[in-house]
């Protein structure tokens, strides 16, 4: 059995598996529940100043008979005194001493009002902060969370504020509402800030009551942007991520994946772009707590199978696989392979490829059934069919180089070759 | 041992004639099923429709909460499509030809699909089609059978006047009278009938028999065309002794007693005896079952393998705990008093394949004898022959013979559907009515 076991920033846990500052974060009722279902930590939801919430908060979207494959709230941070917060992660924290038990921040936009929230967290028994930057509606309003988060400046200046008084390990939380999560990534890694974390949620519209014509969440006949999450947005989550991974600054500390992530291969998908630790909300908010128990046991055979002893094992080792465009090899080709003994003449990929594609498929037309074949000289290898394909490893990409020799864009274009194939 | 009617509790009756295959019931459920659909292209299903009904794309539009253009979908390629969603035999037409069952997956529930957007289209009279300003052109059609509805409707889209004789006093033809009441109800049928024809332009003329108190002439004189599709409608008879006595019935006459009577008024045997392998013995067999006959035995010249019926359907019959005789052919039928007593089969062997492609039933020349107070004979009906060659319209053993659209030896007569074709699926009578009706638009031009 791999020791699926985790060392963030010295603060350990059982497990990678910790879930985001949330709503299932937010008392001491929910975190017990989570450790007891096994989780290795939590993220406390956000404590700063007193708030109020609406209703309703939380709407979703569902594809293809799926529900909540991207999820919305309008939640601000947590609504419960402070001094209950408090009390109840000491009396957490006593209980499960072997768990993580990070808390967010989010003070009001001063020196001092950060250094009173971190010294009474601190008391509390937290083993390391969360900086929120990142909360997209609300707390913006107020110059809080993503408004922080945005602007790389003010959020130097805050982490410099916390590293002045923090004596536990500080993870700042990116907000992916801007073009690019790295500048604030770097000023934040230059404020002194020990860890990273992202993505928190993006602003989003769910969808619009086709009946009332007011859109999601409903709110007395009116809405705001909300943050999106969810599985929806694990594709853009990993790419904020690897950018975060590959900068020479902001890899330099270690990383705490969200973002989507409900399985244990999404979660090994983080860890291999450069997550030490990866952080679940919607999955835990759809199923309950339970779900940590294939994530642990998914990623221990996972280990096993592939031989990986401990998390740094494998953690980061994709993120070099991802490169530039104009490095790729344009001598590498490939054509896809139609396997007709597993072919159920759905017609998918022919469709695909006719209508949208480069017309690679060949159709004969049969009563009922169709029969499908490549036309090799067609296909650019683009994909798509083996996508639509419904049958696991029915269509199959067979490599054909171009030839043998590695030629990227930029040689390319420096010898002259062709540009046009067809 | 006798004939009875009666046998029942009154909630027996209900319970063992309900809807044999029910409904989703629920949007959620139907939307599950639909999403489960692949979307196929070029669809081996919608190729397997005789009226080639776009399943994958009424599927999709259950999916994305189109149930009005869902219905139209189906509707537009199948006026009948509620009724042939409950009574086709989806698993060798589009069930069957489902690409889950190259996965060996359960197919989508088409029919059950189908059902569902087209129910919800009758039960809210949603009129999905429009009728175009009346042209003045008047087609008389015989039969308000799915052939003849289905080319009323599309006659009557088009602006012609169209006027239905029908010989009995309700439309639908076998639809009402001739399937098994767990598969559509009477109250059913009438409410899809009433559904086409409230398009307007169509007008039904119940108790008009063609032959009877009507003429082909006279029609030809007063309309500008005319559609025939008066279907198949005589049992055929087993030619054997002991036909006349009492408690031998065609299955014909059996069902449509039961789809026109209280059930409780339907009398069976004891023990009973249906003779044939067709969807129709299949429906006389579990029909006498459930109206409380003891021991029902179907008996079948052939095997399984050359049987008419659908496995699916012979699964109906084999859980309804009838009996099944493979390679017995009835002999005789012998009575006491005047009432049957018993049914003596020839024990038959297969022999050499027939026309029809199937291994013919040889006699092996041994007899066996069941003892039954019953027979129902459901070996096939036969073509109205006489009233065919009466009308000189060219034939082929009694059936009317048309070219490839429609079209009859006699100008300005069109015929489809049973009468043409010997006994089909509903399905394909619904597509006879199409055709026939282009083929009508053709020559009004």
């Amino acid at each position: 059995m791999a020791d699926i076991s985790s060392n963030f920033l010295g603060i350990k846990s059982p497990n990678p598996f910790w879930l985001a500052s949330a709503p299932p974060t937010d008392k001491k009722t929910n975190v017990v529940r989570a450790f007891e279902a096994g989780w290795g930590g939590v993220v406390w939801k956000t404590l700063g100043s007193q708030i109020k919430n609406v209703s309703s908060r939380y709407s979703s979207v569902n594809y293809g008979g799926k529900r909540m494959m991207g999820f919305n709230n309008i939640e601000l941070i947590s609504d419960r005194p402070l001094e209950i917060n408090l009390r109840e992660i000491y009396e957490v924290v006593k209980m499960y001493p072997d768990r993580a038990m990070i808390v967010s921040l989010m003070a009001d936009n001063d020196r001092k009002s950060w250094h009173e929230l971190i010294q009474k967290c601190e008391d509390a028994g937290a083993m390391g902060f969360e900086l929120n930057f990142g909360c997209p509606h609300g707390m913006t309003e107020r110059g809080m969370g993503a408004a922080v988060g945005q602007d790389p400046e003010i959020a130097r200046m805050v982490v410099e504020w916390v590293m002045e008084k923090a004596t536990i390990p500080v993870i700042t939380k990116l907000t992916p509402n801007v073009h690019s999560v790295v500048p604030t990534a770097k000023a934040s890694v230059e404020g002194g800030t020990n860890g990273l974390s992202l993505i928190n949620t993006i602003q989003s519209v769910t969808g619009v009551d086709l009946d009332t014509l007011v859109p999601n969440p409903y709110v007395a006949g009116k809405s705001v942007f909300g943050g999106y999450c969810g599985p929806a947005v694990k594709p853009i989550a990993l790419k904020m991520l690897t950018t975060i991974a590959q900068d020479p600054l902001t890899s330099t500390v270690p990383i705490s994946g969200i973002g989507g992530i409900s399985t244990w291969k999404d979660a090994v998908e983080f860890m291999l772009l450069g997550s030490s630790t990866v952080q679940v909300c919607t999955a835990a908010m759809t199923h309950g707590f339970r779900i940590v128990e294939d994530l642990c046991e998914g990623l221990n055979n996972w280990m096993d199978e592939k031989g990986y002893q401990t998390l740094p094992d494998f953690i980061g080792k994709s993120v070099e696989k991802i490169t530039h465009w104009e490095d790729l090899d344009i001598n590498y080709h490939h054509i896809a392979r139609i396997n007709q003994e597993k072919c159920i003449h759905c017609g998918l990929c022919y469709i695909a490829c006719e209508d949208t594609s480069h017309q690679s498929i060949h159709v004969e037309r049969g009563h009922p059934y169709n029969h499908y074949t490549i036309k090799d000289e067609e296909c650019v290898g683009c994909n798509l069919c083996q996508l639509v394909c419904p049958v696991e490893d029915c269509i199959t990409m067979e490599e054909h180089r171009v030839a043998p020799e590695y030629v990227n864009w930029k040689e390319w274009q420096l010898r002259g070759l062709p540009l046009n194939d067809h | 041992m006798a004939l009875k009617n009666n046998r029942l509790e009154t909630h027996q009756y209900s319970e063992y004639f309900t809807d044999i295959h029910p409904p989703f019931e629920t949007f959620d459920a139907a939307v599950i099923e639909a999403n489960r659909c692949l979307f196929c292209y070029d669809a081996p299903c919608m190729k397997s429709c005789p009226t080639s009904i776009d399943v994958p794309k009424f599927i999709k539009q259950i999916a994305t909460e189109n149930i009005k253009g869902s219905a139209h979908t189906i509707l537009s390629s199948n006026i009948m499509g509620a009724g042939c969603s409950k009574v086709c035999p989806v698993e060798k037409l589009c069930e069957g030809a489902c690409v889950y069952n190259l996965m060996h997956e359960k197919p989508i529930q088409i029919a059950k699909l189908q059902r569902y957007s087209t129910e919800i289209a009758i039960e809210n009279q949603w009129q999905l089609f429009s009728r175009k300003p009346t042209s003045g052109k008047k087609v008389a059609i015989i039969g308000a059978g799915p052939a003849g509805l289905s080319c009323a409707h599309m006659l009557s889209r088009e602006g012609i006047d169209v006027t239905i004789y029908e010989k009995e006093s309700k439309g639908g033809g076998l639809m009402t009278y001739g399937i098994a009441a767990y598969k559509v109800t009477p109250q059913f049928c009438e409410d899809e009938v009433n559904y086409i024809t409230s398009i307007g332009g169509i007008e039904i003329k119940y108790n008009h028999e063609l032959g009877k108190n009507l003429l082909l002439d006279a029609l030809q004189a007063e309309y500008d065309a005319v559609y025939l599709a008066f279907g198949i409608g005589l049992a055929r008879q087993l030619d054997i002794s002991g036909e006349e006595l009492e408690g031998v019935e065609d299955a014909i006459s059996f069902i449509y007693d039961l789809r026109s009577n209280e059930l409780s008024s339907i009398a069976v045997g004891d023990k009973v005896a249906v003779i044939g392998m067709g969807m129709t013995a299949i429906d006389a067999a579990t029909q006498a079952k459930r109206l409380g006959a003891k021991e029902v035995t179907l008996v079948y010249r052939r095997t399984q393998e050359e049987m008419p019926c659908t496995e699916h359907e012979l699964n109906i019959a084999k859980l309804d705990g009838c009996r099944i005789i493979w390679l017995a052919s009835p002999k005789e039928i012998v009575g006491r008093e005047g009432k049957v007593s018993h049914l003596v089969c020839e024990i038959m062997q297969l022999g050499p394949a027939d026309s029809s492609g199937r291994r013919s039933p040889v006699s092996t020349g041994e007899t066996m004898t069941l003892e039954v107070d019953m027979v129902i004979k459901a070996a096939g009906q036969m073509p109205y022959e006489h009233l065919v060659k009466y009308n000189k319209l060219n034939e082929n053993k009694g059936k009317v013979v048309i070219n490839d659209k429609a079209v009859t030896n006699v100008n300005g007569v069109f015929a489809g559907g049973d009468c043409v074709n010997g006994g089909k699926e509903v399905v394909d009578a619904v597509q006879a009515g199409k055709d026939g009706a282009a083929a009508i638009l053709e020559f009004l031009k």
